[in-house]
């Protein structure tokens, strides 16, 4: 094997994650946690620093800030504390933050990330909770911070409940940051704490980025890259600065410890030129908050409510639904997506297999042109099964069922319906069909006295026998009920 | 002994505080004072003893998540000295390079 430049060189990549938290109300106030509202009007003496007004912490924010952090494997302080982060910014009206410092509410942690590069056990250092920012418009300029006269301040995001999550430098590649991130958000999802929406800003994705020489002990010059939108920026974001490390270790140049913003159009970082706010943060024990010391059976009943996470959810769709693993990452990438295809399994009689088949293919196709997440479909999972067994009988075959698809994505209507709507008919007289039940028992009674003998499988092979003779055109449901209450009742 | 005169800028920096020279004096002074109190604490044996952030023994206060009402956007932005839109309107951030 040749060494080629990616050999010679190696990445390091430590995350750290912003979450905002899905909670009624603010961090230390009463105000109401809402998105695209009139600016400035989700405010009050708390949240906008207004002297002797007092912040209390929000009960259900620590609470999922504490399921985050036993959902990351990590373990809960017994004594943690806020701190004040002092610095002056205009989107912070109080002149500091309230955070947490050295006694964040969890600490040392781990998750494991699968992919093309193996196994990966990434370290969370630490997962702690603190307050939004508000937001800024810049005027005048370019409309951007560099070369604007004045900036305009909306606070009705300050004090938004905000988790910072930590990694250790165990990411070597964007890739692997990918998977991260993808991993953790499906975490977060299923967890119900965050809308987990990287473009509306409530997952925000920092990084740590330093390239070294292979073999070499000491880590490279750290630079952090910001403003990374999507899962899919942040592997472009990563694979262009580690590229660009590596050319300026090659050509000799130094590269210096900034920070670095990513341009989404350009697909490159560049330096965030002035500097923006001092890193002096003279951190102090916030006086108005006293410490949080969770007690042990706070703890458990935390652990006791935390859901199936989507490590252990995958293993349990290979073994209960003998799914390969391709399938089941597509499957469990979400938590609606996966909950949606086990409503689905649980309705459909046959293999689970056939279900997945349809879902990936044909309904993703649906999703991906109408733009939306399966959640929002009109189509139901009970009616996909139904969909999927009008053709296990033979009622349809596999390409009306694409086009019965079609309808049902379009319409939410019935597959038998629709169906029958557009011509692909079936017989369901009872009196018709029960005289071609009959006479299929008669034909088949080695299969009949199979299910008579309470093997219900065969069943369906004498479903298809009706459907032949019928040419398709038999209700399956119907022929299926005839069936059974002659053979199993 | 009083704090170096470039300590006493930094800090005031950090602040915005914008000293006179008589206060800058008074600050290297008094600050200096107060680290060297600092320092006796810190030469006394206190194995043992936890550190204390807080004077009151009380725990885990918290609130229920219930929304109230906010105040409203005139009422937020009625000491704000120049607003704009219904926003507050701040000179600009960044300052010229050096």
């Amino acid at each position: 094997m040749s060494m080629t430049a990616t050999d010679l060189y190696e990445t390091t990549v430590g995350l750290e994650i912003h979450v905002e938290l899905a909670t009624a109300s603010k961090m230390f106030c009463g105000c109401p946690v809402t998105f695209g509202q009139e600016p400035n009007t989700r405010t009050c003496p708390v949240c906008l620093g207004l002297p002797g007004s007092l912040p209390v912490a929000n009960e259900r924010a620590v609470e999922h800030t504490m399921k985050i952090a036993l959902a990351l494997d990590c373990r809960i302080a017994e004594h943690s504390l806020f701190h004040r982060k002092n610095y002056f910014y205009p989107d912070m009206p109080k002149n500091y933050q309230i955070s947490q410092y050295d006694l964040p509410l969890g600490y040392a942690g781990a998750v494991e990330i699968t992919g093309g590069f193996g196994t990966t056990r990434v370290g969370i250092t630490r997962v702690h909770l603190e307050e939004d920012t508000g937001k800024s418009i810049h005027v005048g300029g370019s409309g951007r911070i560099h070369d604007s006269h004045y900036s305009l301040e909306d606070f009705n995001r300050a004090g938004t409940p905000l988790v910072e999550i930590v990694t250790e430098p165990d990411i070597h590649s964007a890739e692997e940051a990918r998977a991260f991130v993808n991993e953790l958000r499906a975490l977060l999802e299923s967890l119900g704490v965050s809308d987990v929406r990287m473009e509306e800003g409530s997952l925000r994705v920092d990084a740590n980025v330093s390239v070294r020489r292979a073999g070499e002990t000491a880590h490279g010059v750290k630079v952090e890259v910001k403003n990374m939108n999507s899962v899919r920026s942040v592997g472009r974001a990563l694979e262009y600065e580690q590229e660009r490390q590596r050319k300026a270790l090659e050509s000799g140049e130094r590269l210096i410890q900034e920070t670095r913003h990513f341009d989404e159009k350009s697909g490159t970082t560049s330096s965030g030129r002035a500097k923006e706010v001092s890193s002096d943060y003279r951190y102090f024990a916030e006086p108005d908050l006293v410490p949080f010391e969770p007690t042990a059976e706070w703890i458990e009943r935390i652990k006791s409510s935390l859901p199936e996470l989507p490590a252990a959810r995958r293993e349990r769709f290979v073994a209960q639904y003998g799914l390969g693993s391709a399938d089941v990452e597509v499957l469990t990438s979400t938590t609606s997506l996966a909950d949606w295809f086990e409503a689905a399994a649980a309705a459909y009689k046959g293999e689970p297999k056939k279900v997945v088949n349809w879902i990936v293919a044909d309904l993703f196709r649906l999703l991906n042109e109408a733009g939306i997440e399966v959640g929002a479909a009109k189509i139901s999972p009970a009616q996909l099964a139904r969909l999927v067994e009008l053709v296990d009988s033979g009622a349809i075959s596999g390409k009306q069922a694409k086009q019965v698809l079609g309808d049902m994505f379009a319409t939410g209507n019935d597959p038998e319906a629709i169906a029958a709507e557009r011509g692909m008919q079936q017989i369901s007289d009872e009196g018709a069909l029960d005289l071609v039940v009959a006479e299929v028992i008669e034909q088949n009674p080695g299969v009949a006295d199979k299910v008579r003998g309470g093997n219900i499988g065969p069943l369906g092979f004498l479903v298809g026998q009706v459907m032949k003779k019928t040419k398709g055109q038999a209700n399956p449901g119907l022929v299926n009920d005839l069936l059974r209450s002659k053979l199993v009742e | 002994m009083p704090i170096d005169r470039a300590a006493v800028d930094h800090v005031a920096r950090l602040a915005r505080l914008d000293l006179s020279e008589q206060e800058r004096r008074r600050m290297s002074d008094e600050l200096g004072k107060i680290l060297e109190h600092a320092e006796r604490i810190q030469a006394l044996a206190l194995d043992g003893v936890e550190p204390t952030s807080h004077a009151v023994a009380i725990r885990n206060v918290m609130r229920p998540d219930e929304a109230r009402p906010s105040l409203t956007q005139e009422e937020a932005l009625s000491n704000a000295p120049v607003a704009e839109g219904g926003r507050f309107s701040v000179p600009r951030i960044l300052e010229e390079e050096e």
